[in-house]
């Protein structure tokens, strides 16, 4: 009986039940001991030239070692020159708008950091930070998109404008002329934070110069080569060690300025360093998510034909620009979603603001782009009048066309859109819900019920080809220990990979050990994000058993002295023996003996050739009190399609978790900022992170529909539920007062904006 | 995420706290559950030189029957007062308060003489106590007075306490036969935030949450109601005399409009307990 | 100041500063840093221990006052090598995924079991208002908490079967 498929708990809780994980902050390590504390001083206005620095009241502090600034980095190398033009890479852009390490004589966004104190405990650290003196000269600030691309005021004079990346919209509106409707719509997808629970945190230490850095990261190789080139190291000389991470979303891929700051500030002082984030410093200092203005023109014909689609994004890429263009990249990429539309138009710029920076935080760019075209299917179909079921199912994507290519240049692998909305839309009891809201209506009472739709495809493993490495070592004790490249944080790829292991070669799960984020024990690997590490990580690591078990079956049939051919492996019992002959059986013990080197040892690489599109329906029910215009949701059913599921177990957590998160985009969560570009939530007292009591349990439907890519048949699940979330959520509360006449409300759904819908759709038709 | 320095004294009795801080004035502050105070001082809002720990006073936390009235001691705990079957059968409103401040780790630390004292028109115990008609009684180092509900809250986080006086008790009357029924009605984004708009009502008392620097009797319903009117009647007069703000939650229209139909549904509630 | 106090039934004496945290007290003077600190503003809970067997806040109490006073941890709560049946529960349901909140997570439930032996989902829900997690979206933190309490769920919420 395979393992795979079974629903099987995790390797990893005994320990974080009963000890406790070991995060940054807790490691414990002689290499640390006697560590100073960094803080850093970080810029309280939006946008200023600094004037001057007077750290002497500091100084003077108890326990403080030194503070420093920009002017103590004068042992690090300029970075390389380059034009600043965006080279397809999601990495930082350079030349005018390249971001430095401490700020030299500009702050760009409130948390910038000016300055770093070192001292003995944190607590004396708190209270020098704040003796820093800093003479800010104020400049005007810009804040938004559509003030950003207005070019009034440069972030960056020496760019000479604040759009950094332009990939223009075609304006060609021939396809619309020929469409019996037209709506076009400007939709807001609002910045969010990422509010990992655990912030970052970094421990450095220097010895003979050497560096090993303890980061909080999703990837430790890619932090690795990162620091290298900041510092002008070898890579051999440093060592990144990732232990357990408290959560990432993408806001940890590699690591930022404040850790490479670290690093140096570890190398110039000789001391080792530690540094913890408080919540606030995260919520201003570690990139955040989303923040796009997009403006999308849909057109089709009255029997529900989709026949052209535009989407045009402003993408808000904050102070300084991590990730190239990557997320309206993606955006753009993903725009026609899950539907087979004979026109698609997409297109977007990039701008600057004075602003937290934005980088990947879970869908990266994809939740943007299906949230965009399921509005834009839900203004449709109001339009015309039709069922927004009906008119999806009309418009997906033919199951017989796969593998298909979109006219924005994606290659889906597999897809079955209309099974996953049929099976949605079942569990979800559709016809009984539109029942009950043509009830409610009927009552006029205030407790009206919406009901909300997204169809979606999202593109995981967008780097294929970068691939992911796994090593696996079978021992001559019987024990087994993978090397992966993957880089959990929640994911369960330890227990996944022993799977893996222990369906292959028979070895019991108990008897294997997963290893990751050590690059001395590690050192090519690529990570995790993108959802990519099961479909990469999880098919190399059962490739390498496949290259093991070849090996054994050599070492076996020698042992044995019979023909490869009739030796047998039961992975049952995860003996070697010679066909129908039990009396010759062989432990692993006993193989991995026979090598020479007494393990038998298996290092591959797997690529993939495209990435792979996992896909489904989410259906959202959600009750909205007309008279205060609250929302509250009460039931979300789904269906992620993910190819082969590996253990349901693992699967459900990560779309529960997708769920939660794209709820609270629709509903809860917003990164405001005032006039002055001053934080307004920048503490979870203010930033409305979702809790339990806003959530239900979710209803999740089972659906595989496997790719070819890769030999496990498996998709990435981690970002779908996302993606699917947000826009059935949005749609649903539209949905409950679209009898009021409310077409559009821009997320967060809070009280306030659906009761400001309301009001304006009632003086609408008063008119 | 750390205060700044201070020195922590632990008062072994209400005389000993009221000298500490009459001797150190200003400098000082009174530390109850520290659930108001402790996240002011770490977040560096609040910077007192001294700490007078209230925590050992178990003396002040209890809830008595004195007949026509409740006595709660003010160290009392939301915890306790939210489970407390004295007032579970003759303050429903205050037990069922309780349980909605912060969350139960909050409960089981954070005073309702603490919550009062802060003075914050945002906590839901201060209007509570508006509509109950309570009294306070504070000990200063002068002595003993008693401080009706409706002088105390003076401004926004500014109460009639002197700054050496320590409040000791809390009296809440027995609500008399025809004013029995209650509600309370906090309306929030999530159910850990502060209240956008709260009203609590007992009988034909209402009063607001976060309609004003401090919490406010809606005097234009009760007069309304007093008069005859309907719950909606007179809940359309909710607004009257408040001075709501506008925030990242809620634009102050938005407020006035909450407090009316929030208003009306605590109207029909109460009358609904009263039947 | 010298402060007493008796952590997972030990007893510590050590001179802190006034303003010591508990929490800190906790990681830094006991050495378990099991618990965790998640924010600044009392919200995130994962600090979460119990002092004198109820839940609180660590981050929100002085060193000073919880001295004389009864800490329990996550590390405290297994018996002889046995896991508590909270944290056997967050096992079997898959109630963590990263960790960090869990430690507060399964303090809060631990207390709240105590004090609502037999909860409905709706009171797990908002007993957990204090207690933010990233990872799960509480559906299976929600599913422990009322495994461990012997109640089974409302309704079936597990997979919908295709």
């Amino acid at each position: 009986m395979s393992i795979m498929g079974t629903r099987v708990i995790r390797t990893e809780d005994p320990r974080l039940l009963t000890a406790g994980g070991v995060y940054v902050d807790d490691v414990r390590t002689p290499q640390l001991s006697g560590a100073a504390r960094l803080t850093f001083v970080r810029s309280p206005v939006a946008h200023a030239r600094i004037t001057g620095i007077d750290a002497s009241q500091a100084l003077s502090e108890p326990g403080v070692i030194a503070v420093l600034t920009v002017a103590d980095m004068d042992d690090l190398a300029p970075p390389p020159p380059s034009s600043g033009e965006w080279d397809g890479s999601p990495t930082p852009l350079g030349g005018p708008w390249a971001e430095p390490l401490l700020a030299v004589d500009t702050v760009r966004f409130v948390g910038e950091p000016v300055a770093v104190v070192i001292t003995d405990t944190s607590y004396q650290g708190e209270d020098a930070a704040d003796l820093v003196a800093v003479d800010y000269d104020p400049l005007p600030v810009v804040l938004g998109p559509a003030a950003a691309v207005a070019d009034q005021t440069l972030l960056f004079p020496a760019a000479g404008t604040n759009i950094a990346i332009k990939n223009a919209v075609s304006t060609d509106d021939t396809p619309f002329d020929a469409c019996d409707v037209v709506i076009e719509q400007s939709i807001i997808n609002q910045r969010v934070a990422c509010v990992p629970m655990e912030g970052r945190a970094t421990a450095v230490s220097y010895e003979n110069g050497k560096l090993t850095v303890w980061a909080s990261s999703q990837n430790a190789q890619v932090s690795r080569f990162i620091l290298a080139g900041a510092l002008g190291m070898a890579p051999d000389q440093i060592r990144v060690v990732v232990p357990d991470v408290g959560g990432g979303f993408g806001a940890k891929i590699g690591i930022d300025r404040d850790t490479i700051t670290l690093a140096w500030a570890a190398r110039k002082t000789g001391r080792s360093l530690r540094w913890a984030e408080t919540r606030s410093e995260n919520l201003v200092a570690m990139t955040q998510g989303r923040a796009q203005l997009q403006h999308i023109k849909i057109g089709g014909s009255r029997d529900g034909r989709i026949l052209a689609y535009r989407l045009d994004v402003i993408q808000d890429a904050g102070a300084y620009q991590r990730v190239g263009g990557l997320l309206p990249f993606l955006t753009c990429l993903m725009a026609p979603g899950v539907y087979d539309i004979p026109d698609v138009q997409a297109g977007f710029r990039q701008a600057v603001t004075n602003t937290t920076p934005i980088a990947a935080y879970r869908g990266a760019g994809r939740p943007e782009a299906t949230a965009a075209i399921e509005r834009a299917v839900d203004l449709f179909a109001a339009e015309i009048g039709m069922d927004p079921a009906e008119v999806r199912r009309r418009n997906y994507i033919a199951p017989d066309k796969f593998p298909f290519q979109t006219k924005t240049g994606a290659m889906y692998d597999t897809g079955r859109y209309a099974e996953a909305l049929d099976k949605a839309l079942a569990a979800a009891g559709y016809a009984e819900l539109r029942l009950e809201q043509q009830r409610r209506r009927e009552n006029g009472g205030p407790r009206q019920l919406g009901i909300g739709l997204s169809s979606y495809v999202e593109i995981t493993a967008p780097d294929p080809d970068a691939g992911e490495t796994a090593k696996l070592e079978v021992r001559d004790d019987g024990t087994a220990i993978v090397y992966t490249g993957s880089s959990a944080h929640g994911q369960g790829h330890h227990t996944a990979w022993a799977m893996l292991v222990q369906d292959e070669l028979g070895i019991p799960m108990d008897q294997i050990t997963v290893i990751h984020g050590d690059t001395d024990l590690i050192p090519a690997g690529v990570g995790t994000y993108g959802s990519r590490s099961l479909q990469l990580g999880g098919s190399a690591v059962h490739n390498a058993a496949i290259e093991v078990k070849d090996e054994a079956r050599r070492h076996a049939a020698e042992m044995l002295e019979a023909a490869e051919a009739d030796v047998v492996l039961d992975t049952g019992t995860g003996l070697w023996q010679v066909r129908g002959d039990p009396d010759t059986a062989l432990s692993w013990a006993q193989v991995a003996g026979h090598t020479s080197g007494g393990s038998l040892i298996a290092d591959v690489s797997f690529v993939q050739e495209r990435p792979t599109f996992p896909f489904g329906t989410h259906v959202s029910v959600v009750e909205v009190d007309t008279e205060t215009g609250q929302a509250r949701l009460l039931r979300h059913v789904t269906v992620d399609d993910a190819g082969t599921v590996m253990n349901p177990v693992l699967t459900e957590g990560q779309r529960h978790g997708g769920i939660a998160q794209g709820a609270a985009q629709a509903l809860l969560e917003e990164v405001l900022y005032d006039a002055d570009g001053n934080p307004l939530t920048s503490t979870l007292a203010d930033y409305s992170a979702i809790s339990a009591p806003d959530l239900p349990s979710f209803e999740l439907a089972a659906s595989e529909t496997p790719t070819d890519l890769n030999p496990l048949g498996v998709k990435g699940i981690g970002e779908a539920g996302t993606i699917g979330s947000t826009p059935a959520v949005q749609n649903a509360v539209i949905d409950a007062v679209s009898h009021l006449g409310v077409r559009h409300i821009d997320m967060p759904a809070t009280p306030q904006r659906v009761w400001n819908a309301i009001n304006e759709a009632q003086k609408a038709s008063n008119q | 995420m750390i205060p700044s320095s201070f020195t922590y004294k632990r008062a072994s009795s209400a005389e000993e706290a009221c000298d500490l801080a009459a001797e150190y004035g200003e400098d000082a502050k009174y530390l109850a559950g520290g659930h108001s105070l402790l996240p002011l001082m770490k977040l560096r809002l609040a910077a007192p030189e001294m700490l007078i720990d209230l925590g050992g006073l178990r003396d002040l936390s209890y809830l008595t029957d004195q007949g026509s009235h409740i006595a709660i001691g003010a160290l009392t705990r939301h915890h306790d007062v939210q489970h407390s079957d004295l007032l579970a059968r003759e303050v429903p409103l205050l037990a069922h308060a309780a349980g909605q401040v912060g969350d139960p780790q909050i409960r089981h630390r954070g005073t309702i003489g603490g919550s009062i004292a802060h003075g914050d028109p945002a906590s839901d115990l201060p209007a509570v106590l508006l509509a109950l008609d309570a009294t306070l009684v504070a000990r200063g180092t002068d002595g003993t007075r008693e401080i009706p509900i409706g002088e105390f809250f003076q401004g926004l986080f500014e109460t009639a306490l002197e700054p050496d006086e320590l409040l000791t008790e809390i009296r809440v009357p027995k609500p008399p036969a025809g004013g029995r029924g209650w509600s309370f009605q906090k309306f929030t984004q999530r159910a850990i935030d502060w209240a956008i708009v709260g009203v609590a009502v007992q009988g034909g008392h209402v009063a607001l949450v976060n309609m004003a620097g401090t919490p406010l009797r809606a005097t234009a319903v009760e007069a309304a109601l007093a008069g005859g009117a309907s719950p909606a009647e007179a809940a359309a007069h909710a607004a009257e005399g408040s001075s709501a703000v506008s925030d990242i939650r809620a634009t102050r229209e938005y407020r006035e409009h909450l407090a009316r139909v929030l208003t009306s549904r605590a109207l029909t509630e109460t009358a609904s307990r009263a039947a | 100041m010298k402060v007493d106090l008796t952590v997972n039934g030990k007893e510590i004496t050590a001179d802190v500063e006034d303003r010591m945290l508990l929490v800190h007290f906790v990681r830094d003077v006991a050495d378990l840093t099991a618990t965790n600190i998640g924010c600044d503003t009392t919200s995130c809970g994962a600090c979460t221990v119990l002092l004198d067997g109820e839940s609180v806040k660590s981050c929100t109490v002085l060193a000073a006052q919880a001295n004389g006073h009864d800490i329990t941890t996550l590390e405290g709560l297994a018996s002889n090598g046995d896991m508590h049946p909270v944290q056997r529960a967050f096992h079997e349901q898959h109630g963590l995924q990263c960790g960090f909140c869990t430690p507060g997570m399964v303090m809060a439930i631990v207390s709240l079991l105590k004090e609502n032996p037999h909860p409905t989902e709706e009171q797990v829900r908002t007993g957990l208002e204090g207690n933010l997690c990233r990872c799960t979206g509480y559906h299976n933190i929600v599913r422990a908490a009322l495994a461990a309490s012997e109640t089974s769920p409302q309704a079936d919420t597990a997979e919908v079967s295709s």
